[in-house]
């Protein structure tokens, strides 16, 4: 990549760049001028007032407390990142070994078993939420966060598998031979070769495992019935009701809850573009 | 890992016991929640021994947790929820008759409301009803009639002003106008049709307020009515009473009684809704229960929630209470009572909101004649209340399915037996232990599940009772029945918005994923980092929200995009009134939310390509373009293809986009088919079977794309490769 091109074409490139940048901030703008002004709803977004200037909204989110004067805000914070980085963890370990089998094995079941991991996810996933309380209830996992981290888990695990075979595949089988001749066992081709290559699209899949975990809303406003179990979305759903919404609140709460997941990113895209595997593959 | 694992295990444990305890859900908000919150404190401290536990429900969660917790005995002792869901509530028993509190604390008139074979099914807290409020600062007088109120609204329109806002679209809304008109929607328990005279004479007014005298805007949220009003660019707003905590300080308000209809001199009379305390049977022989259902209605109570929560209270003793003598709210709202029809119970009315609206849809904005539009309403109602499947022969589908498995294990025995299966099966140890921990994970909480949302597709429910349907839900959704297959109501007119919608969205996550990643690529551009942070943050924000932001920016009166339009000289546009703009406006909203995804795990794979395949090129004499088409394009192809193929799907099943944005706009045609899955499990009578059975089909869809572009791909990457 050493090849600069001219300065026109740089030029351009920046100017599209800022052009899309731009319009894609647009609704993050309007959540975050939404989320600080005293005046609620929509048309503070195009003439922003900066006298109505307000962290009210802000503060009274995360200030919240309940009736025995715990932190619910806090509680629910650290809800949601067990939650969430609970399901990552266990989502990533479970889809790694997965796809590795399914990326270096072939055996009786192999077809049936990628095709069953794409298959199951073309069901409504609003239609298994009635049968997964039942089950969940069956299993006494309702109501703890513990069946949250199972179910977040398992739903983001197709998507891991395929995603995680499609970059093992691109890994070319001859390292796995080589260190087989070399003497090492499955497992630790598995630990030592394979998976350092494959940091690239671990770091997507964990993202992805992350983000849909920590963004659910449904799933948890159901299967939660105490509220300092509940999950930040959750709260965040409580400023729309019936009639009418707090749409201040609504936005300020939107943004503390999309920061979390913006620093993750900040953090995971020096993974990704380590370019590890383009070093490593010859 | 294990950090993560130890506070797992610590947050499992610690979760406490919760025998004993009295549970209280409810889904209130701001005032109404504060009052409840307050009487709860009060209760807390009179009745130290009665241990409570209330739990404030998101709204949008609400109706659905309701049934699905409590006939597992998850759910609460006592409830509070609107009385329009009571029948459905009484039908699937999960309420059960109102004990223990004398039944004449009660206006008698919201208590009979609540009464259905000849027992009372829940006390009312608090009841609502459309009144009118007017800023004193362009109303002198509120109108008394409906030609005042025309006269008045006429003179205050015009420079961005409205004479009179309120969510014109809503039959809830329009309500106060048909009845007033003189019409009515049951006789006795039947629905009857839409299209009386005195309803069309409703259907005439609207049309006159919003199409021919402009003098009310269409496509008013409440949200938009409570902006237009605090601006001073609503003169008159038509609500209900929490649009008092809407209300800004600044402004001088007053509120009046909805005015007389000139033309029957009856006056206009709005549905009245109730916040209703419900009983569950797990409240029966719970003496705390009973103390808190005491408590909760009592007098005292009831005047902590008109005072802090100004809600209009229904105990008799209240109302003359001075304090809520003198709050004008109150005052009106109970005069307002005195003209009101009580909120429909009947099930079949949860299927004739939809079709109601859309019919007021359309007179508003002048497309329809009131009549038309309101016998299109009445045939809709009829297809929505399409009869259930009959009961089906039970023997013979086993009989079927029975068949099907021999014949299945034959196919396998004999295909185990060519390809010496067991042998590779024993030699395939490894991979099955790698495989083993997803495969029980995705086995138990994906597949049954999934296995039991199969199975339900073979059954309807009837309020608590379950029988067998066999192919009878199929056959009602495939079959086109009485209506044209080229009509939003229709199957096949909703599975071709579906494709449309998933094939125009990929292409356009593919499209400009691809150009972001690539411009996001080279190691010369600064502040690399940056922009693509940026560019992920539409990702980063739970989909839910990016919807009901952009349902703000398509708004017709307020949002952004016409804001925009305006500013270049371009006529605002009424988004949701027409199928292409709506379609637009949802496709935009998914675009945005859709393509960082294919930008990320196009950056993934254009990492891993190595870096001297290019430089080879280079020396080879390749350009930039043959380089792309040569190198970037077949290397990130492979990496592409999981992700396009779960794209689809996503996109085919992708709920929140369109039930938030468009919600189905204009008359259902935006509808996609599991939104139209999600509104027959839980919008038009909790039809679950139906649904069931509407996901299957959706399923089996998706199965057969894939299986398609399997065989192309397959030939595909054999070229390639």
């Amino acid at each position: 990549m050493s090849e600069r091109p001219s300065f026109l074409v740089r030029l351009g490139a920046y100017l599209v760049l800022a052009l899309a940048t731009l319009t894609v901030m647009f609704p993050v703008y309007a959540v975050a001028v939404m989320a600080v002004s005293r005046a609620p709803g929509f048309s503070v977004v195009l003439s922003p007032d900066p006298s109505l200037f307000t962290l009210e909204h802000l503060a009274k989110f995360v200030a919240r407390h309940d009736a025995n004067g715990r932190w619910l805000f806090g509680r629910q914070l650290a809800n949601s990142l067990v939650v969430a980085g609970g399901a990552t963890a266990l989502g990533v370990l479970l889809a790694t070994t997965a796809a590795y089998a399914f990326s270096r094995f072939r055996f009786p079941g192999h077809r049936l078993g990628i095709a069953s991991f794409v298959v199951v996810q073309m069901f409504p996933a609003t239609m298994m939420i009635v049968p997964l309380y039942l089950l969940m209830s069956a299993l006494g996992l309702l109501d703890s966060v513990v069946g949250l981290v199972v179910v977040y888990a398992t739903t983001a695990l197709p998507f891991c598998v395929w995603m995680l075979k499609g970059y093992f595949d691109t890994i070319p089988a001859d390292l796995d031979e080589a260190a087989l001749v070399d003497g090492a066992s499955r497992v630790r081709i598995f630990y030592q070769v394979i998976l350092p290559l494959a940091r690239p699209a671990i770091a997507v899949t964990a993202l992805f495992s992350f983000l849909s975990a920590w963004n659910e809303f449904i799933m948890a406003a159901t299967f939660l019935s105490h509220e300092e179990k509940f999950t930040l979305p959750v709260t965040l759903f409580r400023h729309v009701g019936a009639y009418g919404a707090d749409w201040g609140a609504f936005a300020a709460g939107s943004l503390i809850v999309s920061i979390p997941v913006c620093l993750l990113f900040f953090a995971l895209q020096r993974q990704l573009v380590g370019g590890l595997a383009a070093g490593a593959v010859k | 890992m294990s950090p993560w694992l130890s506070v797992v295990c610590v947050l499992a444990v610690a979760a406490p016991a919760t025998e004993g305890e009295v549970v209280l859900w409810h889904a209130y908000r701001a005032g109404e929640a504060e009052a409840l919150e307050l009487v709860i404190d009060d209760f807390r401290a009179r009745h130290p021994e009665v241990k409570v536990r209330v739990l404030q429900v998101p709204y949008g969660a609400y109706p659905q947790k309701l049934r699905t917790a409590i006939p597992q005995g998850a759910g609460p002792d006592l409830f509070i929820a609107p009385n329009d869901h009571l029948r459905d509530f009484i039908e699937r028993e999960l309420v059960t008759t109102a004990r223990g509190v004398p039944a004449d604390r009660f206006d008698p008139r919201l208590m009979s409301a609540l009464t259905l074979k000849n027992e009372s099914w829940g006390y009312p807290l608090a009841y609502k009803t459309l009144v009118l409020f007017y800023r004193r600062d362009m109303v002198d007088a509120p109108p008394r009639d409906t030609d005042e109120l025309l006269a008045t609204a006429r003179k205050l329109t015009g420079d961005g002003r409205y004479g009179f806002v309120y969510q014109a679209s809503l039959p809830y809304y329009h309500a106060p106008w048909l009845f007033g008109f003189g019409g009515k929607l049951f006789e006795a328990d039947r629905l009857l049709p839409f299209e009386s005279p005195a309803a069309i004479a409703s259907g005439d007014f609207l049309r006159r307020l919003t199409f021919e005298e402009k003098v009310t805007p269409v496509d008013i949220s409440g949200a938009l009515a409570t902006e237009l009003f605090n601006r001073g660019r609503a003169a008159m707003v038509m609500n209900g009473p929490w649009f008092v905590s809407e209300i800004a300080a600044d402004v001088p308000w007053a509120v009046a009684p909805l005015p007389v209809v000139t033309a029957t001199g009856m006056p206009a009379r709005p549905f009245v809704s109730l916040d209703v305390l419900y009983r569950t049977a797990r409240a029966d022989g719970s003496a705390g229960a009973a103390v808190l259902t005491d408590a909760l209605t009592s007098d005292a109570a009831s005047l902590i929630r008109a005072r802090v929560g100004r809600q209009p209270v229904a105990n008799v003793a209240v109302v003359h209470d001075p304090v809520v003598e003198s709050d004008q709210l109150l005052a009106i709202q109970a005069r307002q009572l005195a003209s009101t029809e009580p909120l429909p119970s009947q099930p079949v009315m949860q299927l004739a909101w939809d079709p109601y609206e859309s019919a007021l849809r359309q007179i508003q904005r002048g497309a329809r004649s009131p009549e038309a539009a309101f016998r299109e309403a009445t045939a809709r109602v009829l297809v929505l209340a399409r009869p259930l499947p009959k009961a089906a022969p039970v023997r013979f589908y086993v009989l079927g399915a029975l068949l099907l498995v021999v014949a299945g294990l034959a196919y396998a025995l004999r295909q185990a037996k060519r390809a010496q299966v067991l042998a590779d099966v024993r030699r395939s140890g490894p991979a099955y232990a790698f495989i083993a921990p997803a495969a029980i994970g995705m086995a138990l909480l994906v597949g049954v599940p999934f296995v039991m949302g199969v199975g339900l597709g073979f059954f309807e429910y009837e309020g608590s009772q379950v029988r067998f349907v066999g192919l009878g839900n199929f056959a009602s959704i495939l079959g086109t029945n009485d209506y044209s297959p080229f009509e939003p109501m229709s199957f096949y007119f909703t599975m071709a918005v579906t494709v449309l919608w998933t094939v125009s969205n990929i292409a356009l996550h593919v499209g400009i994923g691809f150009g972001f990643a690539l411009l996001l690529q080279p190691t010369w551009l600064l502040g690399r980092g940056v922009f693509r942070v940026l560019l992920i943050l539409p990702w980063a924000i739970p989909n839910y929200i990016t919807a009901l932001i952009f349902k703000g920016l398509f708004n017709t009166q307020l949002g952004a995009i016409n804001a925009l339009l305006m500013k270049v000289g371009l006529p605002a546009i009424n988004w949701f009134d027409h199928f292409a703009s709506a379609f637009a406006a949802n496709l935009a909203t998914n675009v945005w939310l859709g393509f960082p995804f294919m930008m990320v795990t196009i950056l993934g794979a254009l990492q891993a390509i190595p870096s001297d395949l290019y430089e080879a090129a280079r020396v080879d004499g390749a350009g930039p373009w043959r380089r792309f088409t040569s190198i970037t394009l077949p290397l990130v192809g492979p990496a592409l293809v999981p992700s396009v193929v779960l794209g689809t799907i996503w996109t085919f099943n992708m709920f929140n986009v369109v039930f938030c944005v468009s919600e189905g706009q204009p008359e259902g045609a935006t509808d996609i088919l599991v939104t139209e899955a999600y509104r027959w499990a839980f919008m038009r009578n909790g039809r679950y079977g139906y649904a069931a059975a509407y996901s299957l089909v959706i399923f089996a869809i998706l199965l057969l794309y894939s299986a398609l572009t399997k065989r192309l791909l397959a030939s595909r990457v054999a070229e390639a490769i």
